[in-house]
């Protein structure tokens, strides 16, 4: 009884406080300052839901730039890794495959980050060169000057986090919207 | 090469300022410094009397008994209740087993994908109250074996001191940590998942919920358990390269203060200097090999057309940068947080060995609280070997380290050996684990190893392709928590209170001073052999065979 008593009220306090406080404040809070984060990043375009900007969605059409391959298939309820072990053969057996799909050669190398499946399965990312790399597909697909393709992945690369990760990046879903927006 | 060494130096650099002055806080909070707030603690639960290392160790029993018995009732019937609005099922009750048993004892080891097994409320409500209060265990219990050995009378009121970690220690970072990555885009919503039509006219479901508020006390309290399934990969639970230092930050802050608040305790700062020290060198080991060894490129991609200029990219996410996985990985496994920064099952075979030799060791740091315990064990080997070689009675902060105390030491740290060894040994020999591998060979018992590993060091992080969501993984990595957990935390209570129960003599010239550099080497070298060269044969049959017979 000395102990049972104050476990259950030690139960009681931590989870009105640690539970329903903190979780209350945290989402008056997100959904006051940040709105737009605190439901999924999620673009709307004209009123229509066409993804979050966080997460890859799969684009197939040589119109589109395409994302990093996923070992989820962009599966936003069941995102995984591959789990496959860099020595593996059937990771070399997958990274096949991929290289056939973008036509990849020895005198024309695709860059490993169009290869290598991310952690999550939903990178939204690509690297520039990985863009780079992928503009005369879409510039052609679409009739467009390729130069002005890579003028537009330019614009859109970024590093991430300025000298301590300096290699830029491209979200392939914004690219690919601002794509089809200036084409219009 | 220069954004790797500036990275690591922002991240641990920038951590170990901000450690010391959180220890010296939480050394004054611990030693009755706000008496207002323990006396309204201690009507919260109704009185707090001084408790000795028997009467601190039910207390702590009692509680996690009921934190144990709570969870799993709401576990197991989350599809009968509020906020789920995704419609989650009842889960199997071996899942819901290991997953109490795994969040009860700060493992947060998931043998599930959390978006589609538990709701919202069985996260925020179950889990999430676990990541503050077993951590908050595992702080106490360190600042009663404080108190034992520094000297005081008594060890505390385990109720007051739970309540000391949660609500003074915890809650203030995690709501600094939640607001700040929940600006940077974690999502807090109560909104099911987000469905949206993709640009080519495909349906896309994508999960969401109030992660912000469980990803910071994930972080901060070595629990590591995702609220999505790939953990801190998901870019809604990291999704930028910010987001992820104040991530890597929240990992090893507090086991860093534990130290200090260690020192502070028991009025030997110098001392904890030293532990601090030997703590650092092997960490700055552990992040220079495995930094080293992810150059290596992928060696399923060499034989393709495929430029490979950053080093292995399967498994890892572009915004969080090069240097976060092998960092991470190092970070998340020398404490006993087990969050993932990029899939370990995808690191070099050498990479891989980094993060399991961490929980072999389990005290570069280790968990809140528990880490510095862990340490105190290495602390009375080290102290009595140094003793028996120069011939003279062994001694720690005056207190006489004799056979008793060394065989409880012995039993705690020899137990952690024979749990990993012992299940990976028998998962490797029975379709147990056999069935359950996701590669071939010398990498599938990497699989196994690591597993056990995790469970027994309470890290929770996995090779993940392991199918570990069966029966008997879910047994038996729920009772090596359990025994991985509790063990080490009632044995070292228990030789404190060998210890008070002796005269303490002062500290002569003869005494090995454990403020000195000697001390420190003495320390370095006991953990080394103690701990590292226990696992060196598994460790050759795992990802040491890998990499020589495969690496080109």
């Amino acid at each position: 009884m000395n102990y049972v008593l104050p476990s259950l009220r030690l139960w009681l306090a931590t989870i009105l406080i640690c539970v329903v406080g903190y979780t209350g404040l945290m989402l008056v809070f997100a959904q006051t300052m940040a709105p737009y984060q605190a439901n999924g990043s999620i673009i709307e375009v004209d009123g229509q839901a066409v993804g979050s900007e966080l997460v890859a969605q799969d684009f197939s059409s040589p119109r589109y730039f395409w994302p990093r391959p996923s070992a989820a298939s962009y599966d936003g309820m069941g995102a995984a890794g591959s789990n496959l072990s860099p020595t593996s053969a059937d990771l070399a057996a997958r990274a096949a495959e991929t290289v056939a799909r973008y036509g990849a050669t020895a005198g024309n190398p695709v860059p490993a980050d169009l290869v290598a499946a991310s952690g999550g399965g939903l990178d939204p990312h690509i690297s520039l060169d990985g863009a780079l790399y992928q503009a005369d597909r879409v510039a052609a697909a679409r009739g467009l000057d390729p130069a002005w393709v890579r003028d537009l992945i330019e614009q859109q690369a970024a590093a991430p986090g300025a000298i301590f990760a300096p290699e830029r990046i491209v979200n392939v879903l914004q690219l690919n919207l601002a794509l089809d927006r200036l084409e219009e | 090469m220069l954004s790797a060494i500036l990275t690591t130096i922002l991240i641990v650099g920038g951590t170990a300022l901000l450690a010391w002055p959180l220890g010296i806080y939480m050394a004054g909070l611990f030693s009755g410094r706000f008496a207002s707030a323990d006396g309204l603690f201690a009507r919260t639960v109704g009185g707090a009397p001084e408790q000795d290392w028997k009467q601190y160790s039910i207390a702590l029993f009692a509680f996690n008994i009921v934190m144990f018995g709570f969870v799993f009732a709401l576990l197991a019937t989350q599809h009968m209740l509020p906020f789920n609005p995704d419609g989650q099922g009842a889960a199997s009750l071996d899942l819901v087993f290991n997953t109490t048993a795994s969040f009860t004892t700060n493992t947060n080891l998931q043998h599930y994908s959390a978006e589609s097994t538990w709701s919202y409320l069985a996260q925020i409500g179950g889990l999430m109250w676990l990541q503050f209060v077993s951590a908050a265990t595992g702080i106490a219990a360190l600042a009663a074996l404080a108190r034992g050995i520094g000297g005081k009378p008594t060890m505390g009121n385990f109720f007051v001191d739970v309540q000391r970690a949660s609500f003074c220690v915890l809650l203030p970072l995690a709501m600094i940590v939640a607001a700040v990555i929940a600006l940077n885009g974690v999502p807090m919503t109560l909104q099911g998942a987000a469905q949206v039509t993709t640009l080519e006219g495909v349906a896309q479901t994508i999960a969401r919920g109030p992660a912000a508020a469980f990803v910071a006390i994930k972080q901060l309290g070595t629990n590591g358990g995702g609220f999505f399934g790939p953990n801190s990969t998901h870019p809604l639970e990291n999704p930028t390269f910010w987001s992820n230092a104040f991530e890597m930050v929240a990992i090893i802050l507090i086991p860093m203060a534990c130290v200090w608040m260690f020192g502070r305790i028991i009025g030997r700062p110098k001392h904890a200097m030293v532990v601090f020290g030997v703590m650092a060198a092997l960490l700055l080991i552990k992040l220079v090999a495995s930094v080293g060894f992810e150059t290596a490129p992928t060696q399923a991609f060499m034989d393709l057309p495929v430029t490979q200029d950053v080093g292995n990219l399967e498994g890892k996410e572009l915004r969080l940068g090069a240097t976060t996985g092998p960092l991470w990985a190092v970070l998340t496994t020398s404490t006993s947080n087990g969050s993932v920064g990029a899939m370990h099952d995808s690191l070099n075979p050498l990479t891989g060995l980094v993060p399991m030799a961490g929980m072999w060791l389990n005290e570069t740091f280790g968990g809140v609280g528990v880490g510095m315990i862990n340490m105190f064990l290495y602390i009375v080997v080290a102290v009595f070997v140094a003793g028996m070689m120069v011939g003279r009675t062994p001694e720690y902060l005056g207190h006489r380290i004799e056979g008793r105390e060394m065989r409880l030491a012995v039993l705690a740290l020899i137990s952690h050996p024979v749990l990993i060894l012992g299940g990976t040994a028998l998962f490797a020999a029975t379709a147990w684990g056999q069935d359950t591998l996701n590669n071939a060979g010398a990498h599938g018992f990497s699989e196994i190893l690591y597993e056990f590993s995790s469970a027994a060091a309470n890290n929770g992080s996995g090779f993940e392709g392991l199918g570990d969501n069966t029966v008997p993984w879910n047994i038996a990595t729920g009772l090596v928590m359990l025994i991985g957990r509790y063990l080490p935390i009632i044995v070292p209570l228990a030789i404190v209170g060998s210890l008070m129960a002796k005269r303490r003599s002062a500290e002569s010239a003869g005494t090995l001073s454990v403020e000195s550099s000697t001390f420190g080497v003495m320390l370095f070298i006991t953990i080394l052999i103690f701990g590292a060269l226990t696992f060196f044969p598994a460790a050759a049959l795992g990802p040491i065979a890998e990499h020589l017979t495969s690496m080109r």
